[in-house]
């Protein structure tokens, strides 16, 4: 196709478009999904079954839980101030899906002569031969977690009641702790890449060379941002705001049917995108045995595990209890944040004295 | 200092294990669950030569904790006192046993029926008839 769009020949958008479709239906579909999984994988842990009466084996629960949430009354409080109160819940939710755009879920597929590699915002340019993506791809996504904050905070403020108000400062205050450590966690990833964009992450560990286990830096440091990205989505040890008494008193008390349902949904996706963030930056990505043999075999290595990382979510989930407010305080700011500041100055010690190169 | 990733790691060794073994879960309407022989459940008269047993001595709504219990005497063939009106009411009933304990003549028992819902209000009344143990 000779079009030539903004410098870029017609086949990019179509590529564009196939990859934003795909990427998008896979988000929804796992986090349907993984309400199922999760109560069937919990139940299993706790040695009894989960869902199983809708539908064979229960797979049918999502779609039945979606249509019980579908046609309950929406309520909103007189006093709420509307358009945040109906907006809080997109905030919280739309930036799960657009920290997927820098997120390189395979290697570069060959179709029909062109070569597209299966990142959403990476583009292969034929005249240079390499693969271009936002070269502040990691910077990227911190900013699109720290967005869904204002989700929270907004929900709480906007529902009119004070209860409400104290849950959502109380869970704001819990994810921008813990984004500090997260995003204070990764920089011995970027000093031994040289660069912040995802595709470059990713090559450096081909073959095997995963961050986790090359690098004790590195694995003390998958291990913290692992941690502080589940504390940061709310989940498990760390899910105060919404499980304290049970809802009665958090951000989303004043909420019913979709929009709650936008706030749980959003709670999965950022469990699925916080996932796939780990695997790019510590376990290699889409890389693994025969990729480059093999065309789709990135997409479904990236898949696996993406999957098996929820799967330890949810494991840790049923076996820790939860932390107290202070006790999680405590952790986010006396604990990782001083460890991870050692974990930089001993990645820039070995690489002086040699231990590690640095590339670039 | 006490390590504290051993015992997180301790206990999600425990629940991965739990993954890999039977639920013993009961699938409820299909399989019932077994019940003890001393299973206080749902009361019964005994019977003996084709009456039943109890003299309407008004032990058991002496005792009964929740007064349940309805009883009124009556004179029968043999001019023997009998219990004419027995009632117990279900809903107040706390299944405690100590009826069956007072009984004199070991007229009354509980059996392992604990299915006992029921639509109406007046269906839980349970009178004599619906008392009487089955042969």
């Amino acid at each position: 196709m000779d079009i030539v769009i903004l410098g870029l020949p017609l086949y990019y958008y179509i590529a564009m478009v196939a990859k934003v479709l795909g990427a998008f239906v896979f988000v929804l579909l796992t986090v349907a999904y993984a309400t199922y999984a999760e109560r069937k994988i919990i139940g299993h842990m706790q040695v009894r079954i989960g869902p199983n009466r809708v539908g064979p084996m229960g797979l049918l629960q999502p779609i039945a839980d979606g249509l019980k949430l579908f046609f309950k009354e929406e309520i909103i409080p007189s006093n709420a101030s509307t358009f945040a109160f109906l907006i809080a819940p997109l905030i919280a939710l739309v930036p799960a899906f657009l920290t997927f755009a820098a997120i390189p879920f395979g290697s570069t597929i060959d179709v029909m002569g062109y070569k597209i590699p299966l990142q959403i915002a990476g583009y292969y340019d034929t005249a240079l031969g390499k693969v271009f993506d936002l070269n502040v791809g990691v910077l990227y996504i911190l900013a699109m977690s720290s967005l869904g904050v204002y989700g929270i905070v907004l929900a709480g403020w906007a529902s009119n009641s004070k209860y409400s108000l104290l849950g959502g400062l109380r869970s704001s205050a819990q994810m921008v702790s813990y984004e500090l450590a997260a995003g204070l966690a990764i920089i011995p990833v970027f000093m031994l890449v040289g660069s912040l964009s995802m595709q470059e992450i990713v090559k450096a560990q081909e073959g095997f060379k995963w961050f986790i286990w090359s690098n004790p830096m590195t694995f003390v440091a998958g291990v913290v941002f692992y941690i502080c990205a589940l504390a940061e989505v709310n989940r498990t040890p760390f899910d105060l705001p919404e499980a304290e008494s049970e809802l009665v008193s958090g951000f989303c008390t004043e909420y019913s049917s979709m929009k709650y349902a936008m706030f749980f949904m959003a709670e999965y996706a950022n469990l699925v995108t916080v996932s796939a963030i780990t695997t790019t930056l510590f376990l290699g990505g889409w890389d693994g045995p025969l990729v480059g043999q093999i065309p789709g075999l990135s997409v479904v290595y990236f898949v696996i595990k993406v999957y098996f990382l929820m799967f330890v979510s949810m494991w840790i989930r049923a076996t820790v209890p939860r932390y107290r407010y202070d006790q999680l305080m405590t952790l986010g700011w006396k604990r990782l944040l001083p460890l991870t500041l050692v974990l930089i100055v001993l990645t820039g010690l070995a690489g002086h004295f040699g231990f590690y190169t640095f590339f670039g | 200092m006490p390590n504290p990733f051993t015992p997180i790691i301790q206990g999600m060794k425990i629940t991965l294990g739990h993954l890999f073994k039977k639920p013993i879960t009961l699938m409820y309407p299909e399989e019932k669950p077994k019940v003890a022989e001393r299973f206080r459940g749902l009361h019964a008269l005994k019977v003996s030569h084709s009456k039943a047993k109890c003299v309407a001595c008004y032990l058991c709504p002496t005792v009964c904790p929740a007064k349940c219990i309805t009883v009124e005497a009556g004179e029968d063939a043999n001019h023997d006192k009998f219990a004419a009106k027995y009632e117990i009411d279900m809903l107040r009933c706390i299944f405690c046993g100590y009826c069956v304990e007072a009984c004199p003549v070991d007229a009354l028992k509980m059996t392992g029926e604990f299915e006992l819902a029921n639509y109406r209000r007046e269906d839980f009344i349970y009178s004599k008839e619906r008392l009487l143990e089955k042969k």
